[in-house]
């Protein structure tokens, strides 16, 4: 695997060579990360590269997954059209 | 990380204030400062704002902070020598009124922001919907348009603040909290984090939305307070708005960022000061009805996330930037009522100055002391 052909985010279309950049910047965690270069902010709200980003953190610092912290998960679950969230007032 | 044991001046906040005073500080030439943030960089309200950078202000202070801004923010990428650009995007905010009474408050700040050569105009219901075609003018008497207003990116400003500060020699630390000042008679002596103690005899408090905390730690009942604002963001389109759309009166701002996503947000009247910085579902639905109604092809976008963050507020909705008269060797940048992250580099410029005792760049009083005297200049134009 080729870090530099290798997709973790889909969204935001960023190789695993550009995310260990990032993390070689100093950016060693989720939350800084996502904010720097934007990782899991995209539309499917990291449903692939949350999965990934917490593994090559675990294989830089030598720990189990379980110790790198997942970023806030913010609401909604998955994306809601604005028209079906504003009623009425979204179909005038 | 353990800390330094002693510091010319203490930081306490790792937002864009906080960052945009170090860079500043070192940049005169002052040595041994240190920065204190108790989770990482732009953790509280900078990553949390809406990212808008206004110049259309109605009172003095606060046209003169935001007009100077501009000017850096428009150089900040050869400035700070930036490793990632800023993606500042000049496409201008339109505001918009909803009574002539609004429309005649707009005409008053016209005025105002003209002495400061801030490029803003009055704008016609017709000329607005050419700006932006998608808008309903239903109820719409007029408007205002300053076309260099926009946006930046919060997360990169941050970074290229703190990178900047960093080369020029500051320390900062990430994950180190400040936990008590230490004070002898009226003089500060010291901060105690949970890393050690720094020996300093002068602080600067930019805390954000807990700079009442910090002011707890000095004795000091600071006249701010913090409450919740919410905001969302929309899944990705092409090139649709150019600028942020805004009403003080319909209660909106909505912007449609570079990367594509539409940032949108309201100011509830009925949120009551807290901390709490927990999405409501409330939010959601009277966001995407006013969003719906005002800018109807918006309706049929995804929302992917929605957050809260903390305004600081004063009662007159202008910072406070200033040294204590109580407590000499305080200073506060604090209180900037929901635009801090838009006249951040001005603010970092002039706190700077004043520590090192240098003439300021900007002639400006924002002391707290104009709450107990009463002589408030009320901002308008705040959502």
């Amino acid at each position: 695997m080729e870090p530099q052909n290798t997709i973790i985010c889909r969204c935001e279309d960023l190789t695993l060579a550009e995310v260990e950049e990032v993390i070689a910047e100093g950016y060693t965690t989720i939350e800084e990360i996502k904010r720097i270069c934007r990782l899991g902010m995209g539309p499917c709200r990291g449903s692939t590269c949350l999965q990934l980003i917490d593994r090559i953190l675990a294989r830089q610092r030598n720990c189990g997954r379980e110790e790198i912290k997942m970023p806030t998960n913010r609401p909604p679950l998955e994306g809601i059209k604005m028209k079906e969230l504003a009623g009425d007032a979204g179909e005038k | 990380m353990p800390v330094k044991n002693k510091a010319n001046v203490v930081i306490i906040g790792g937002g864009v204030v906080g960052l945009a005073v170090a860079y500043n500080l070192a940049l005169l030439g002052i040595k041994d400062v240190v920065l204190l943030e108790r989770a990482y960089l732009g953790s509280g309200a900078t990553s949390r704002c809406g990212a808008g950078i206004r110049q259309q202000w109605g009172t003095e202070m606060n046209c003169a902070l935001a007009r100077k801004s501009m000017d850096i923010f428009e150089n900040m990428n050869e400035m700070l020598e930036v490793k990632r650009d800023i993606e500042l995007k000049q496409k201008g905010y339109l505001l918009l009124a909803f009574s002539e009474e609004e429309m005649e408050q707009f005409r008053k700040n016209l005025k105002v922001q003209s002495k400061y050569d801030i490029p803003s105009r009055e704008v016609t219901p017709r000329k607005a919907r050419d700006i932006v075609p998608h808008l309903n003018l239903e109820g719409i008497v007029g408007g205002a348009f300053c076309p260099t207003d926009g946006h930046v990116n919060p997360f990169l400003v941050t970074e290229a603040y703190a990178n900047a500060a960093r080369r020029l020699g500051v320390d900062i630390y990430t994950y180190t909290e400040a936990l008590d000042i230490e004070i002898s008679g009226s003089k500060i002596t010291g901060v105690r984090t949970d890393q050690g103690l720094i020996k300093t005899d002068r602080v600067v408090n930019a805390a954000g939305g807990y700079s009442q905390q910090i002011g707890e730690m000095v004795g000091l009942d600071l006249p701010v307070k913090s409450e919740r604002h919410e905001i969302l963001v929309t899944e990705k389109i092409e090139p649709l708005q150019g600028p942020m759309v805004m009403s003080f009166s319909y209660n909106i701002y909505c912007q449609q960022t570079p990367e594509g996503p539409f940032l949108m947000g309201y100011g509830d009247p009925d949120e009551p000061e807290s901390y709490n910085l927990n999405s409501s579902w409330h939010f959601l639905e009277e966001m995407t009805r006013k969003a719906a109604r005002l800018l109807p092809p918006l309706k049929h976008l995804r929302v992917i996330r929605q957050w809260a963050g903390l305004y600081n507020i004063t009662p007159d909705r202008q910072p406070i930037i200033a040294e204590s008269e109580e407590v000499p060797g305080f200073f506060m940048a604090i209180g900037f009522s929901g635009h801090g992250f838009m006249i951040a580099p001005m603010t970092g410029v002039l706190l700077a100055e004043m520590i090192a005792g240098e003439d300021p760049s900007l002639e400006f009083k924002l002391e707290p002391g104009r709450f107990e005297r009463g002589d408030l200049i009320l901002e308008p134009s705040v959502v």
